[in-house]
């Protein structure tokens, strides 16, 4: 595959462009972290996983858990350009009338794999997928991204061990390692790091690259799949915000919407970056 | 199946049951290291290709079964009572309930007769905690008879099931002929002067308690309630509305469980007397089953004396 498609970057600009389009909108949601992990999830859902929009259900599909739901507005926007979700409703996010809730919700949403929101249980219930896979006989493979706050919860230790014992090689988790939650920093907070050497003695798999690196993204993946008798931690060096000037490396960008000069602010600079491409496709 | 009056605990008949009804490739039972207490090892030996250890780590246990059920499965996750309502209440709220997911929670070791292990493991506050969750059903069998058939019903109901067994051997009470239906309650005896609503372990003593009310004069109806949520309304204000008075029985805190779901369905249509036992919302301690039954009054004594009370305010 050719990571450096315009077809990709266009695809991970506009995934950016429905985080402020959801946000904005919705007056609430977590534009931060969206912003952090929409290259991965534009590379999973653009070009790695096997999906398909007209048969959301597929019992052989590649699974994805959004274990940091709070970046519901990234996964909505892949959905959505993924042709899962009319692009449309994304300005009906957080809405008390829409199906688009704030935290992903496997019920009402096509192509949804699980409910999350609560940290630290969507990692456990991928390793449910995967071990499900295993004992069904099935190929699929099963992908979740975790945020590096997360890793404060007790729970996600309890996959990493419960991930390792059962070996399984048909996950892979990516880890947006954004520096930054609610309250500050996560060193000042409560320091998870360091997260190679933690995932390393839990018998995991490490790789760790540029989050927003294509390349590195889909050498990752590749490697992850070719790694077998253990599961597959990819720590992705992020930048809370990315994508939004204003936004980059501001904590205070978690947990607030935008304004509409804001939006509009924001949706100029990725229509500048997609038109530096070439132009929207 | 059992023989009526053979003492077995129902955790017994529960990991018998998921070996004789675990013939569906669907089905994964999962423990977090208790399978020799709750008796998932019977499933184990049987089908040990669908058994799945967790470890003790039984927010991920629940977690687990859900994104395993998301894949089709039928997956019963087995703990201690206390463990996986108390420390696994999230997961089972967040990631069982709330997507409606096919997760049947095997907790045993519910209740007081937990026994010498004393006020950390006597759960008597699960089926409140359960009951708040929508999507939740919750049965809590009297018996192995009730306990094999609350299994196989679990198994064909689509949703999330709470089954509370017990680690105490005690009577059967019911034979091979005994109906068994989700949401539906069940009269075993009839009655004119009040009625014993009772659930699990309760239900033989409501029966001792009618036999010794009968020998003062008093005649109560007795009402097996083994599914705690849905509760069956009909068969509650049936029975307010033909006796007037209601006495409930549970190993639970009065709070929460039985007694709180039939004072709702009461107040809210046959407002009659009622007096709820179980124990006072107060914590166990260590001690013979039995002993705890006599300290926390879940006995016949106790509810013959309550029946008393309750029909003198009638």
């Amino acid at each position: 595959m050719n990571t450096n498609s315009k077809e990709l970057k266009c695809f991970a600009a506009n995934i950016r462009k429905m985080v402020l389009e959801a946000t904005c909108n919705a007056k609430s949601g977590h534009p931060g972290g969206s912003l952090s992990a929409a290259d991965i999830l534009a590379y999973l859902y653009h070009t790695e996983m096997n999906i398909d929009p007209k048969n959301p259900a597929d019992p052989d599909r590649d699974r994805f858990v959004l274990s940091k739901g709070h970046a519901s507005p990234a996964l909505y926007g892949a959905l959505a350009e993924r042709g899962f979700i009319p692009k449309e409703d994304i300005k009906t996010f957080r809405n008390a009338e829409s199906y688009l809730q704030g935290h992903p919700d496997m019920k009402g949403v096509n192509g949804v794999d699980m409910s999350t929101g609560s940290l630290g249980q969507g990692i456990s219930a991928a390793c449910g997928m995967a071990l499900a896979g295993k004992l069904n006989k099935k190929d699929y493979r099963v992908y979740s991204i975790i945020g590096d706050g997360e890793c404060e919860e007790g729970q996600v230790w309890e996959a990493a061990m419960f991930a390792a014992h059962y070996k399984l090689d048909n996950l892979t988790v990516f880890l947006d390692f954004n520096n930054l939650q609610i309250d500050g920093n996560i060193r000042d907070v409560m320091n998870p790091t360091p997260f190679d050497k933690k995932f390393e003695a839990f018998n995991w798999n490490v790789i760790v690259i540029d989050g927003h690196n294509f390349e590195e993204i889909a050498a990752a993946v590749e490697k992850a799949k070719a790694t077998k008798g253990m599961p597959t931690i990819i720590i992705a060096n992020t930048i809370k915000g990315k994508g939004v000037s204003f936004m980059e490396n501001q904590c205070g960008w978690h947990g607030t919407a935008p304004s509409v000069e804001q939006c509009e602010m924001g949706t100029a600079e990725l229509d500048e970056y997609i038109n530096s491409l070439g132009g929207a496709l | 199946m059992y023989k009526i009056g053979e003492k077995i605990a129902t955790r017994e008949a529960y990991g018998a049951a998921l070996a004789e009804f675990g013939c569906d490739e669907r089905i994964i039972v999962l423990d977090a290291d208790l399978s020799k207490s709750t008796k998932t090892d019977c499933f184990k030996k049987v089908y040990p290709e669908r058994f799945i250890n967790a470890g003790i780590a039984e927010g991920n246990m629940l977690s687990v079964a859900a994104g395993m059920s998301a894949c089709g499965n039928i997956v019963f996750a087995s703990s201690f009572a206390m463990f996986a309502s108390g420390r696994a209440f999230e997961q089972i709220r967040n990631s069982v309930g709330y997507p409606c997911l096919n997760v049947k929670i095997g907790a045993t070791h519910a209740g007081i007769s937990v026994g010498e292990d004393g006020a950390t493991h006597q759960c008597l506050e699960d089926m409140g905690i359960m009951r708040t969750i929508p999507n939740m059903t919750i049965i809590n069998p009297a018996d192995a008879t009730e306990a094999r058939l609350a299994v196989k019903a679990a198994i064909d109901h689509q949703g999330p099931v709470y089954l509370r067994f017990g680690r105490l051997a005690v009577p059967t009470i019911f034979g091979d002929d005994y109906k068994f239906e989700i949401g539906k309650g069940v009269e075993l005896e009839d009655g004119t002067d009040l009625t014993i609503i009772a659930t699990g372990l309760m239900v033989p003593y409501a029966q001792e308690a009618r036999n010794a009310l009968l020998e003062l004069g008093i005649s109560a109806r007795v009402v097996n309630i083994h599914t705690i949520k849905p509760i069956d309304k009909e068969i509650i204000i049936k029975a307010a509305k033909e006796t007037g008075a209601i006495v409930t029985a549970e190993e639970h805190n009065i709070i929460g469980g039985l007694g709180s779901a039939v004072a709702e369905v009461l107040a809210e249509n046959a407002p009659v007397p009622m007096a709820r036992i179980g124990t006072q919302d107060v914590f166990g301690r260590s001690g013979t089953p039995q002993k705890l039954f006599e300290i926390y009054g879940l006995d016949t004594k106790t509810i013959v004396e309550k029946s008393k009370e309750v029909l003198a305010k009638k």
